[in-house]
Parts: C-alpha cells; sequence; structure tokens
C-alpha cells in the first residue's frame, strides 16, 4: 500500500501498462516534456521515450484518428485530451469511427484505444474547462465510460481500461486529482472488475448513487444525514457504461429510496436512465420516486457562480429529505 | 391548379461569361498548372523527366492488365447500377470515369501496404483482390462491411467523409513503429528470419473529402512525423453538385506545400502516369522519406449516386469534353498502336466482364440476411450486461411470435415461422 494523490495513481497505473506491454503509447497535447496540463504523464517521456509518449498537434479529431489507425496496426494508444470541453473536435472520430468499428467490420477489426478526459467543475476555471459531457458518450454503443472517485481505482481502472479490448473513454475527475488515497499496486482486490459498482457505506433507509467527483460529496451527505439519525447507503457507480444495474437494483430494493448525483445537467443524463431503470426494475420496492440531483439546464456557468450550480451535499441532503418524505 | 412545371433536364443558364470561363478553367485545368501526363487522350505516349523510367518499367502484360481491370470494373459498375434499378441495391455509386485513377494507383500498391479507401474505390478494391461482390453487401443492406481487411489490407469503406484520413496516418505511424523495433532487432543480430518488406499507406479521398478538417489534421499530423502515407485524392470535380472551384482555388496538389511535403497533380484519366506517380509516391514513403499527396485529375462521368441526377448542376456539354478524355479509349488506342494488343484480346476482355456482371449478379441475389442477434454479437468485443439484457428480451420477444406445431405446415411460400428464432451466427 502506498499513499498518493489520483494524479499519481493514474500516472503510476499508465507507467506500469508502458511497461508491461510495447505496443502501448499515449498520446495527446502537452503529455511529454510539460508532463500533461495536470502534471498525469509527469516524467513518462523521459523513461519511455517520443515514440512512446508522443506530444501530437494540437487537433483533437487527428489525436482520437490517428490513434484508431494505430490500434488497427496492433497498438493500444492512451489518448489524452485535455480538457472535457475540447473533447468536441473529436467527437466525429470517437462517436463514427472508434464506437463503430469492431460492428461495422462484423467482428473482424478491434479498436481498443482508451480516451482520457479530465472532466468535471469546482476548479474555478474559465469556459469549457469545467463540463461533464459524459452522458453524450455513454448514449453511443460501443463505446465502455468509466471514471474513478480514488486513488486506488484511478490506478487501476488505467491499466484495466488498456487492457479491454473495446475502446474505453476514462473521465478523470479533475477537481479530485490532487486527493490522495491508499493504493495497492500489486493487488486490485474488489477493483478488479472495472465496470461493477461499489456499494462505500451500507445504509437502510436511502440509497445515493455518485460517481467520480461527487462520490466524497455522497459519503460526506451520507455522514450528515446519519447525525438526522437517518442511515444512507452510498453507491459508486464507477461504470457509466455499462452500469451495473445489479448492485443498484438490489440497493434500490433493500433501501427503497434512491437519489443520483452527478455534476452533469439532468436533463437527459445518466441520473434519469438510473431512474427509469430502476423503475422498471424495483418500482414495487420503491417508497418514493428516484430523485435526480445535478446540473441545470444551462451552458457550465462561469466560475464565480459554479458552486450555486453543482450539487453540494446540502443539494443532496435537500434530495434525501424529499425522498424521505414520501 | 397552377401550371404544371416538368422538372428541367439540364439546369438553368444564368452565369455571366467569364465567370463561367473561370469556372470552365477550374474545371478542366488550366495549361498554366503542371500536371503529369504521359497518355494523351489520342494515344500517344509523351515524356516526363522523373516518371517516364517509371513507365518504362511497364511491359505489354502489365498495359493488358490495366486495361483488362478498367474495362472488368467499369463493367462492373454497369451491372451494379442496374441492380440498383432493379431493387436489388439500396444505393450505388458509380466510378465511371475515375477507372484510371483507382487502377493505375491501386497496381503501384504492394500486398504489404494497406489502402484505406472511402466509397466509390471499387478499382482499387479489383486490384486488392477483394471478392467484388463483397463490396455489393454494404449497398444490399446486409453489412456496413463485407470484407475483411486483414485479409487484403484493404480497409472498410467509410462513408464519413474524409475520417479514414487519420486512420491511415495513424496506421503509417504504426508501420514506423514496428520497422524501427524490426531494425533494432536486426542490429541486435536476433533476427533469424527475412526483414519484412517495407510497407506504406495509402488513403483516397475527393475534392469534396479535401474541404474537411481531418484531412488537414491528417496531413499535419503525416509531416509533423513524417508517416509513411500517401493522401491520393481523386479531384473528379462534383462533390454531389458541388463544383470542385467551391472546395479548393488552388489545384489541390499545391496544398502539399503548406504541409511541407511533395504534391503532384496528375492526368488521372493516364493510368500510365498515374502508375508512375503513385509507384514514386509509395516509394517514397516506404523509404522513410514522408508523405506525399496526389491529385489524380479526373471526372465523374455518371452521378455521384444512383440517387443523384447530375442534370440538375451541370451541363451535358461538360461531360462530353470529358467522354472525350475516357482512360480506357486512350489506352486501347496505344495498345492497338503499338500491336501489343488486338481484337481477340478485346473480345476476350469483354468476355470476362459480362462473366463477371453474371458472377456478381448471381453472388447479390445470395447474398443472406443477417440475423440482427450478429449486430448484438458484434457491438462489443467483450462480454456486455446491456447487451445480454436485451438479446434476452429479443429472444423472449421473439419467442413469442413463434407458431404452435399444429399451425407450422403453413401455407406454400408463407415465411418459416421458426426463421427469428434461429440462426443465432456466432
Amino acid at each position: 500500500m502506498t499513499t498518493m494523490t489520483i494524479a499519481k495513481a493514474i500516472n503510476e497505473g499508465l507507467r506500469a501498462t508502458l511497461d508491461n506491454n510495447p505496443r502501448t503509447l499515449l498520446m495527446g497535447e502537452d503529455i511529454g516534456a510539460l508532463g500533461g496540463v495536470y502534471r498525469v504523464t509527469d516524467g513518462l517521456l523521459a523513461e519511455f521515450g517520443a515514440d512512446r509518449v508522443v506530444d501530437t498537434p494540437l487537433a483533437e479529431s487527428g489525436i482520437i484518428g490517428t490513434a484508431i489507425g494505430l490500434a488497427l496496426r496492433g497498438y493500444l494508444p492512451v489518448c489524452e485530451i485535455q480538457f472535457d470541453g475540447f473533447v468536441f473536435p473529436g467527437f466525429n472520430q470517437i462517436t463514427t469511427q472508434l464506437a463503430k468499428m469492431h460492428a461495422r467490420s462484423n467482428g473482424n477489426l478491434t479498436v481498443p484505444v482508451v480516451v482520457r478526459i479530465p472532466y468535471g467543475g469546482g476548479i474555478g476555471s474559465i469556459e469549457h474547462h469545467s463540463e461533464s459531457p459524459e452522458a453524450l458518450f455513454a448514449h453511443t454503443a460501443g463505446l465502455r465510460i468509466i471514471t474513478p472517485s480514488n486513488a486506488h481505482d484511478a490506478y487501476w481502472m488505467t491499466r484495466q481500461a488498456v487492457e479491454c479490448q473495446d475502446p474505453v473513454i476514462v473521465f478523470e475527475p479533475k477537481r479530485r486529482y490532487w486527493l490522495k488515497g491508499e493504493v495497492d499496486t500489486q493487488n486490485p482486490g474488489a477493483s478488479a472488475d472495472p465496470f461493477k459498482a461499489h456499494v462505500l457505506r451500507e445504509g437502510t433507509d436511502a440509497t445515493v448513487v455518485a460517481y467520480g467527483p461527487l462520490v466524497p460529496v455522497a459519503l460526506a451527505a451520507a455522514d450528515a444525514a446519519a447525525e438526522d439519525g437517518h442511515s444512507i447507503e452510498v453507491i459508486d457507480l464507477r461504470s457509466i457504461s455499462p452500469i451495473d444495474f445489479d448492485t443498484v437494483t438490489a440497493s434500490a430494493k433493500k433501501t427503497g429510496r434512491l437519489v443520483v448525483a452527478h455534476e452533469a445537467p439532468t436533463f437527459g443524463g445518466i441520473g434519469g436512465e438510473i431512474a427509469a431503470r430502476i423503475s422498471e426494475r424495483a418500482f414495487l420496492s420503491l417508497e418514493a420516486p428516484v430523485i435526480r440531483v445535478g446540473g441545470f439546464h444551462m451552458p457550465y456557468p462561469v466560475a464565480k457562480v459554479e458552486e450555486d450550480y453543482l450539487p453540494d451535499i446540502d443539494r443532496i441532503l435537500e434530495a434525501l429529505d424529499r425522498a424521505l418524505a414520501y | 391548379m397552377g401550371a404544371t412545371h416538368l422538372p428541367s433536364t439540364e439546369f438553368d443558364e444564368t452565369a455571366a461569361d467569364d465567370q463561367l470561363e473561370a469556372e470552365a478553367e477550374a474545371q478542366l485545368g488550366s495549361p498554366a498548372e503542371p500536371m503529369v501526363q504521359l497518355l494523351a487522350p489520342d494515344g500517344t505516349l509523351g515524356t516526363d523527366p522523373v516518371f517516364s523510367a517509371y513507365a518504362d518499367r511497364l511491359d505489354g502484360e502489365k498495359l493488358r492488365g490495366f486495361y483488362a481491370d478498367m474495362a472488368k470494373i467499369r463493367r462492373f459498375d454497369v451491372e451494379a447500377t442496374a441492380l440498383q434499378r432493379q431493387g436489388q441495391l439500396a444505393l450505388w455509386v458509380p466510378l465511371t470515369g475515375q477507372e484510371a485513377a483507382q487502377i493505375g494507383s491501386g497496381r503501384a500498391s504492394q500486398p504489404q501496404d494497406y489502402i484505406f479507401p472511402t466509397y466509390r474505390e471499387h478499382g482499387v478494391a479489383l486490384t486488392r483482390n477483394v471478392d467484388l461482390a463483397e463490396l455489393l453487401r454494404q449497398f444490399r443492406g446486409v453489412s456496413n462491411g463485407g470484407w475483411n481487411p486483414k485479409d487484403t489490407n484493404f480497409h472498410l469503406y467509410t462513408l464519413v467523409l474524409a475520417a479514414q484520413t487519420p486512420h491511415a496516418v495513424g496506421y503509417a505511424m504504426g508501420i514506423q513503429r514496428d520497422q524501427k523495433a524490426a531494425a533494432a532487432v536486426a542490429a541486435d543480430g536476433a533476427q533469424d528470419r527475412p526483414a519484412e518488406p517495407k510497407a506504406a499507406v495509402m488513403v483516397y479521398f475527393g475534392d469534396g473529402a479535401s474541404s474537411e478538417g481531418d484531412v488537414h489534421e491528417s496531413m499535419v499530423f503525416a509531416a509533423s512525423y513524417n508517416a509513411p502515407v500517401v493522401f491520393f485524392c481523386q479531384n473528379n470535380h462534383w462533390a454531389i453538385s458541388v463544383p470542385s472551384s467551391v472546395q479548393t482555388r488552388i489545384p489541390l496538389s499545391n496544398r502539399a506545400k503548406g504541409y511541407g511535403f511533395p504534391g503532384i497533380r496528375v492526368d488521372g484519366n493516364d493510368a500510365i502516369a498515374v502508375h508512375a506517380v503513385t509507384e514514386w509516391a509509395l516509394e517514397h514513403a516506404r523509404e522513410g522519406k514522408g508523405p506525399v499527396l496526389i491529385e489524380a485529375f479526373t471526372y465523374r462521368v455518371g452521378a455521384h449516386t444512383t440517387a443523384d441526377d447530375p442534370t440538375k448542376y451541370r451541363k451535358s456539354a461538360e461531360e462530353t469534353l470529358w467522354r472525350a478524355k475516357d482512360p480506357l479509349d486512350r489506352l486501347e488506342k496505344y495498345l492497338r498502336a503499338q500491336g501489343l494488343a488486338d481484337d481477340a484480346f478485346f473480345d476476350q476482355v469483354k468476355a470476362d466482364g459480362d462473366e463477371l456482371a453474371a458472377y456478381v449478379r448471381k453472388t447479390t441475389y445470395d447474398l443472406e440476411t443477417p440475423d440482427i442477434r450478429t449486430a448484438f454479437a458484434n457491438t462489443y468485443v467483450e462480454a456486455h450486461p446491456l447487451v445480454a439484457e436485451e438479446l434476452a428480451w429479443f429472444e423472449e420477444y421473439s419467442a413469442g411470435f413463434a407458431e404452435t406445431p399444429e399451425h407450422n405446415s403453413a401455407e406454400p411460400g408463407s415465411p418459416d415461422p421458426d426463421d427469428a428464432a434461429t440462426g443465432v451466427a456466432r
């Protein structure tokens, strides 16, 4: 066990991957000498050289598109998109090409490309640097989407994403990059399957499902609710596509109340998908409608008011109050 | 009811004369713009300081082969168009007029090269030994691909314009790394096998797609990393209804200069010149000298697709001008004049074309409609719980339509009721 930040854990995950498989390579803007704008790839250029840690031209479609070509040649590219809001020039390549290549080749071709995207707000940044576009990708069949909330998962999910034969997008909670945690680099333990949700805290009165940056917020909300005598179960979803509905359903059946929290706008979001599925699977066990906590239907607001936009402990507690009032 | 307006068969002429002249030059080429041409439309062979040496490598057999390929693919094009008209294909994308650009370039590639086509490269597919009936799967609606690219190093057609260009550069970057690794192994003396032949990538796109950002990004990447890739642009002058003058005001080949690699405009209706230029470019790329852009100046004589109507946007006089530059006619003239082919040869070519057409028609009729379960199976490589859940639902739902055994002796001609529940492909 080693204590490290999420950023360092991803760095170590990438290092292990580069060490283990000569076909792995990293691509992205400023990932070489600079080590990435978040220093996630710090030191890797010096260790593995420019053929494997590739500073690319400033062109996201080109990054994803050339990664697809490298994958067709048998390489395992890991692309870094610098910020969530800058993935869209590469959106076409991800959704029309990367996601569909295996299907349209009747299974003959595989394109195991990994796309790492720092996402979410709470860092006081300027426009396009704080977004949560995961639902846009989750809607696209052929992609897998995972998001770590702690350092141990960050390390293992990075490695597992590269090992997966399908394209994987890893949404990295950028405001948690400096969150420290224990990492066991020898044994994934409960994190052996990146597509499985984790029950982080057991409870009996209601369940909160969160992922990525909001997991610590959900845990803090559960602590606060406990002071009021409410026993809250907290699930870290971990995988956004596929979603581990078995774990969520079992919890919803147990507690009868479900709150889903994410930074992305609620409309058309992952919370809506979970609400719909759980309504079908656990209808007779539910004591209250599934309640979503998320961003508003607006472009991500300016930094000075982002605290009014982002779900926080109180917003989750308010939703729990509504659920418990039924 | 107002007067009935029948659609016109020729678009209305409204532009001023000088504008038309400028556009005609853009469409037909200007003598001031250099273009590599060896075989003139009248069938005479000219010379070029660089590329004649490449043309000299072609013997009679190879030239006859070019002609046979071009005739074959033109016959195939006619058959596929007919199949679409008869309702056997949803759509067809004709290539007539572009045979020399495709056969000349495709025949310059080697088996170890990897080709990324757009969706009109039936001629290139022929040179890569793709079963032409396989090409029709996509257009019959039974596959989104149709062949296994690993068999021929000929990638699937890509319908999102220019999206394949960065794939080509990435693939070329992979070749670069493979060759570097192989060289390192060889330098260690550990190599007990003969070295793999050097490879390059060739990617096709058109004048329309040249405006897509992916072409630009690809050329930037290719130049930055000196990737072994040949960009082969077939300027067929029309992006559906929009003339190439809307895509570019300079010869497309000139754009290469901006990226820092060679660009060559070649007469795309001259199979000998196209072959020579492409052979040079692929050798250039294979030798590690970096990317090349080839602009094959040609013309889409037919419609963009079978859903298109060129009489709405271009003059038939323009088509007539280009028919006079026909790639097959000029090679036939040359072969006959040089005594390299006689009537018997051309009769045989025609017979072979008809045989191919019959084969393609028969195979098209026989193409099996896939089971949707294959789509469930091929969405992901690894097991996926949502796909499994939806498939399970589909099976249960489908089973609800199965008829009871006593009704199973259905009337003649009715579909087999078990069809929906059988035939899981994988």
